[in-house]
């Protein structure tokens, strides 16, 4: 019987041959990721209550990424606590601000194709980019994880996103995922299975593809998948994981859509997401020429080694404008170490970007750069809600980290393309 | 109030009520007491100070999207909302409430209701009672296995009778 990716991950999961959309199943879970926000802080306690610990220590995977470095004695309190937790649980796979969860879990091998993964956070999504059925829950549904090994799950259908056509110099993963979160709405998803697929998927780097992924969640998709190929393959490989069988992880041709989306993504246009919802993304000239006080370039979103070039394309031999500021927060350790080491680090911080240790920070409203009552940011992060970074009268704009870097230099938000110079927008 | 539904007064969302609005990420840091107090004040300042035990919350579409904090859905629970209802849910939102044994029924036809509205709301049966209005409107019926873990008080209750359950089991043996 023909099967999407997502129906026969969780096939796999659940113990059987076949799943059909609809039905409730009982799957358990290779991996657990949590981080220090949602994570023991929550679940600690209640295991406590509960007399139990985690079902497979090696099977759970720990990040601090919300609250790091301490900026309060709230904070410092959760960190101490958090990572009394990691050894008393005796979690190995415990990385301590090394970075964003979303993107430290593949960096170091967590993920391959056909995995069935959970994270305590809602771009958990993220995972998806590498062939993996991975999605968000909540603190209370990880304790039952961490207990048991198992949840449920409604099958999810498959809403396949095919992208045809080849990205403008200048024009990223992030615009694709800001037109369709304005094309579908915030519940275009219908907390179904998204699929990316089609040859702008394929020429993307996984860096592009885990920004699709991630940015699934603005959908409102459970998931967001795109299949495993070699791309996927070589960097699982260069995390130092075994891939295992990438054919085995593809959905069959005949397999039943619940809609495919046709999006050739030739023409697109850097886009601008207006305050305060992803949804309300239009092209760039509708927000030209609107001031701006800070521009911000982090989270799992909007800050991999990727990310960071393409702001560097726009920064390089420029300044940041007078009465604005440019906060650049690396997605990860590693993210800032090979930006140190090809050079990109050395461009942004010259343009006079400030730069922030890696983390959720101010995307979250938690970190250092959150907002004042009236000031408005344009930002690489995938979200924008009333209040989210800062005081409830501040806006945020959401744009790719070409046009974050591009407003940064004019003080204004602009498109990008003015100040790239020909040629100069490939981001591989 | 009809024996084995819950409900009170309701009070009236829009489409896309997110997380931040629910439990704002200023206040995340701290406790879900202090947080409830500002839930959804972004929206309606006099929703945290006014509601009371038993009040519904009523919905647009995609309730509750966003984010995973499952304080979105605690806080609610904690001001004493007994159930809420809305055309839609964000999918994560839905399952913590659940999980949390707050009653989350979808429900396309809720439009109707006005603020102040008394309604009650029957999940298993999969209906409520518009009581103000003498309107009634058919919504989807949450599944037995989920109706039970909410009455059990919610997934970690549940998991405690589970739990006893395989230990006294293994006692046996």
């Amino acid at each position: 019987m023909a099967a999407t990716l997502a129906q026969k991950i969780i096939a796999r999961a659940a113990g059987r041959d076949h799943v059909t959309p609809g039905e409730i199943v009982t799957c358990a879970v290779d991996l657990a990721m949590m981080h220090d926000l949602s994570g023991p802080r929550r679940v600690g306690p209640v295991l406590k209550h509960l007399g139990v610990g985690v079902w497979d220590s090696d099977k759970v995977v720990l990040i601090t990424d919300h609250l790091v470095p301490a900026t309060d004695l709230v904070s410092a309190g959760v960190l101490d606590m958090t990572r009394k937790w990691a050894a008393e649980q005796d979690i190995g796979n415990f990385y301590d601000m090394q970075g964003i969860c979303h993107v430290v879990l593949p960096e170091r091998g967590h993920l391959k194709p056909g995995l069935f993964v959970v994270g305590g956070d809602s771009h958990s999504t993220t995972g998806g980019a590498f062939g993996c059925f991975m999605f968000g829950i909540g603190a209370t549904e990880m304790v039952g994880v961490l207990a048991t090994g198992e949840t449920w799950i409604k099958v999810p259908e498959t809403i396949l996103i095919n992208c045809s056509g080849t990205l403008a110099a200048g024009v990223s993963a992030k615009d694709m995922m800001l037109s369709l979160c304005s094309q579908l709405g915030m519940d275009g998803g219908e907390y179904q299975a998204v699929q990316f697929a089609g040859e702008a998927i394929v020429a993307m780097p996984m860096s592009e593809r885990m920004t699709l992924s991630n940015m699934a969640a603005e959908i409102g998709a459970q998931a967001g998948l795109i299949a495993a190929d070699n791309t996927t393959a070589k960097y699982i490989r260069e995390a130092g994981t075994d891939p295992g069988d990438i054919d085995r992880w593809q959905g069959d041709e005949d397999a039943e859509y619940r809609i495919v989306h046709d999006f050739d993504v030739s023409g697109l246009e850097p886009q601008v997401a207006l305050p305060h919802s992803p949804a309300t993304a239009k092209p760039i000239s509708v927000a030209q020429g609107t001031p701006i006080q800070q521009a911000y370039i982090g989270a799992c979103t909007g800050a991999k080694l990727v990310d960071l070039r393409m702001a560097a394309q726009v920064l390089k031999g420029r300044r940041v404008a007078v009465g604005t500021r440019l906060l650049v927060a690396p997605a990860s350790t590693r993210t800032t170490a090979a930006a140190a080491a090809d050079g990109t680090l050395q461009v942004l911080t010259e343009a006079g970007a400030i730069l922030m240790p890696s983390g959720c920070g101010a995307c979250a409203g938690l970190g250092a750069g959150i907002l004042a009552e009236g000031e408005t940011c344009i930002s690489s992060t995938a979200r924008n809600f009333k209040g989210r970074m800062g005081a409830a009268s501040s806006t945020v704009y959401l744009g790719s980290p070409y046009t974050v870097a591009a407003a940064a230099v004019t003080g204004t938000i602009c498109d990008p393309r003015e100040l790239l110079v020909e040629g100069d927008g490939e981001h591989g | 109030m009809v024996e084995g539904s819950s409900g009170g007064r309701a009070w009236v969302f829009g489409d896309d009520i997110d997380t931040d609005a629910l439990a704002p990420g200023l206040y995340m840091k701290g406790s879900v007491d202090e947080l409830a107090k500002h839930c959804l004040e972004s929206v309606d300042p006099a929703f945290a100070p006014g509601v009371v035990d038993g009040d519904v919350v009523v919905g647009g579409r995609n309730f509750g999207l966003g984010s995973s904090r499952e304080q979105a859905a605690q806080a609610l629970k904690m001001l004493g909302v007994a159930a809420v209802v809305a055309k839609s849910f964000g999918g994560i939102f839905y399952r913590n409430a659940l999980n949390l044994g707050l009653v989350a029924v979808v429900c396309p036809a809720i439009g109707g209701v006005k603020a102040g509205d008394i309604l009650s709301v029957d999940a298993r049966a999969g209906c409520i009672e518009n009581h103000t209005q003498n309107d009634r409107y058919d919504c989807e019926p949450l599944p037995d296995h989920l109706m039970s873990m909410i009455e059990n008080g919610g997934l970690i209750a549940h998991l405690e009778l589970r739990l006893a359950a395989k230990r006294k089991t293994e006692g046996a043996i």
